[in-house]
């Protein structure tokens, strides 16, 4: 089996975001960018299934501009066996994305494709859902573990009350939560040895899809800054300034 | 224009995520038509007939939908679809699970948890963990399109009772097989709906130190929360966790304790009115968005807190 695995580069998680002055965006140049923290649980846990004996390749996407290439290094390095980069400077939708990968899984057949639950850029929390549409395979979203069993995938999933379990069958769709596991860094070796591993690349013409977005972005601003608050001394005055100031107990 | 709005219901009642959600159609013009799934609910389609603005709601009464998975839901929505121009449901794990679903069934992008209609096209959502606040305008002639409930006050169901339709639901895929639930179990308000919540975090060192903010929130009649860090040391279950990628929540007062104020954690707290932070490092970035910031050590206040209210 082959383990379809969609890596985002998006910036840092720990990075401080800047809201461009021209309200077009987000700075992102000189920013320091990371593999999306979803993607690398996905990457992790393909790796975790090929180690249990239960798939034989791991082949990780990324679509985006020429810098996603150091994002599928960075899946090889920790054990993806190759990687398809499609070249694009657009920024791309959920559902353009989901097309290009559609096409991919008909030529590739995988078995499974784990993608991250969300980007955290967008936070759209689309991409693995509109796969699963476009190619009508089951989803198991939100995942916090993963059991395989021959032809059915059984996930459980966070949902907002507690946890629910499904059987898919396969292929299907898993997307990750935080509590899947945890990914492993790759070692000096690793990153030696993905340096050699094969990343063909395509263009979204190749696929005959069109990426020009539907959603026009206006506008972005900075959110409302909350005013600064006070300091209290006590739980006494915690209290009080809670009954009688806010009015909120 | 006509809208096809998701109910959710649990145990009877009508979801308040959904109630606060569909507050979001009448800034959108035309018909909002409701769907509810699901076999015996009499009470929550008797509630849901009630909600104001409601001018149809279309009811899927079938054991196949005692639980609702995305495969089959979208085909229900999907069979109905030319009906109607706006699909919307609330940002609950279900609504994320089955819009962008629908949406790609027809061929529309989908937007995620907006928190205000601006016009017929245009909406508003927060990116980045809420670092970001982006205007956008869609150009698919069907909208689908997820609502961040804490944005929007809760439609009443005090209304005149609206048409009821059974629907049968057809050719409804089998791919995918529910096996069970395991929901947490609690005497505390809902984390997404209460008026109060009290959050834990690191700080809080172990599972059982929770129960000094459970005695707290007992007073209060609070919910209780948590960040990231408190559940994966599996302090408390994943539902308690508030945050970028957990849940978004907005009440009257939000009390955070040993939490140090990650943007991830702070993305789903912040549009709280009323923000108390307790943390012994002066320093926490917390401070920066509470109204009332305690430095303390969590051990010694929280029983004074409960003692005090
Ligand atoms: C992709 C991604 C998504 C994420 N999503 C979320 C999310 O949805 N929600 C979320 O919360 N986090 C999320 N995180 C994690 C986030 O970045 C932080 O790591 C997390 O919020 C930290 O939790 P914490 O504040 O409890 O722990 P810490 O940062 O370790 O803070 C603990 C605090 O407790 C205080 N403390 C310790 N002992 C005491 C005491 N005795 N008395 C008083 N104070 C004390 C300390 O001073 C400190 O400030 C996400 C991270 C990533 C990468
Ligand atoms: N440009 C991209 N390249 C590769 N995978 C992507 C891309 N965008 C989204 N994905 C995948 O889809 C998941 C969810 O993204 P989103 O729907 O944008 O929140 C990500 O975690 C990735 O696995």
């Amino acid at each position: 089996m082959k383990i379809l695995v969609p890596v985002k580069r998006v910036i840092d998680p720990y990075v401080n975001i800047r809201v461009k002055s021209d309200q077009t965006g987000v700075e992102t140049e000189n920013v320091k960018m990371s593999m999306n923290p979803f993607c690398e649980i996905a990457v992790e846990e393909a790796i975790r299934i090929k180690e249990a004996g239960k798939a034989e390749e791991i082949i990780a996407v990324s679509i985006g501009n020429q810098s996603c290439q150091e994002t599928i290094r960075t899946a090889l390095a920790m054990g993806a066996d190759r990687g398809i980069h499609v070249l694009t400077e657009e920024r791309v939708e959920p559902i353009s994305i989901a097309k290009i990968l559609a096409k991919i899984c008909e030529s590739e057949s995988p078995g499974l494709i784990i993608s991250g639950k969300q980007a955290i850029d967008g936070d759209n929390n689309q991409t693995g859902q509109m796969l699963a549409a476009l190619t009508d395979m089951p989803q198991g979203t939100f995942a916090s573990k993963i059991e395989i069993d021959s032809e059915k995938v059984k996930v459980t999933r966070e949902i907002d009350g507690g946890l629910q379990t499904v059987n898919l069958n396969m292929p299907a769709i898993i997307t990750t939560d935080l509590r899947l596991n945890e990914p492993r860094y790759a070692s000096l070796p690793n990153i030696m040895k993905a340096k050699k591993k094969p990343i063909d690349q395509k263009s979204p013409e190749d696929f005959g899809i069109n990426v020009s977005p539907r959603v026009n972005i206006l506008k972005v601003i900075e959110p409302p800054k909350r005013q600064a608050g006070i300091k209290v001394e006590s739980i006494e005055e915690l209290v009080e300034k809670l009954k009688n100031e806010a009015g909120v107990i | 224009m006509t809208t096809l709005f998701y109910i959710e219901h649990n145990n009877g009642k009508i979801s308040d995520q959904s109630l606060k959600a569909i507050t979001a159609t009448t800034n959108i013009e035309g018909d909002v038509h409701g769907l509810i799934v699901g076999s015996n609910i009499s009470d929550a389609v008797a509630e849901a007939s009630k909600i104001n603005g409601l001018n149809k709601l279309l009811h899927v009464d079938d054991e196949a939908f005692d639980n609702v998975l995305a495969e089959k839901l979208t085909q229900v929505m999907l069979n109905v679809a030319n009906d109607y121009d706006y699909f919307l449901a609330a940002a609950t794990t279900t609504g994320k699970n089955v819009m962008p679903r629908l949406a790609a069934k027809l061929d529309v992008s989908q937007i995620s948890e907006i928190v205000s209609v601006e016009s017929a096209d245009t909406f508003i959502r927060t990116i980045y963990a809420g670092n970001a606040i982006a205007t956008v305008q869609t150009t698919d002639a069907k909208k689908v399109l997820t609502v961040r409930p804490t944005a929007f006050k809760a439609a009443t169901t005090d209304s005149a009772e609206c048409e009821v339709v059974n629907i049968t639901a057809e050719n409804i895929p089998s791919i995918s097989e529910f096996i069970g639930e395991e929901l947490t179990k609690s005497d505390r308000p809902e984390l997404t709906s209460a008026k109060t919540i009290i959050s834990g975090g690191r700080g809080m060192q172990n599972g059982e130190n929770f129960e000094l903010l459970d005695k707290v929130a007992e007073k209060l009649g609070a919910a209780v929360g948590a960040s990231r860090a408190a559940v994966d040391a599996g302090f408390v279950p994943n539902d308690y966790q508030v945050g970028q990628t957990g849940k978004v929540v907005a009440p009257e007062l939000y009390i955070a304790v040993g939490i140090s104020g990650a943007i991830q954690h702070l993305a789903g707290m912040k549009d709280s009115k009323v923000i108390v932070a307790i943390n012994k490092d002066e320093e926490a970035p917390i401070f920066d968005v509470a109204d009332y910031g305690l430095v303390a050590d969590l051990f010694q206040v929280l029983p004074e807190l409960e003692q005090a209210l």
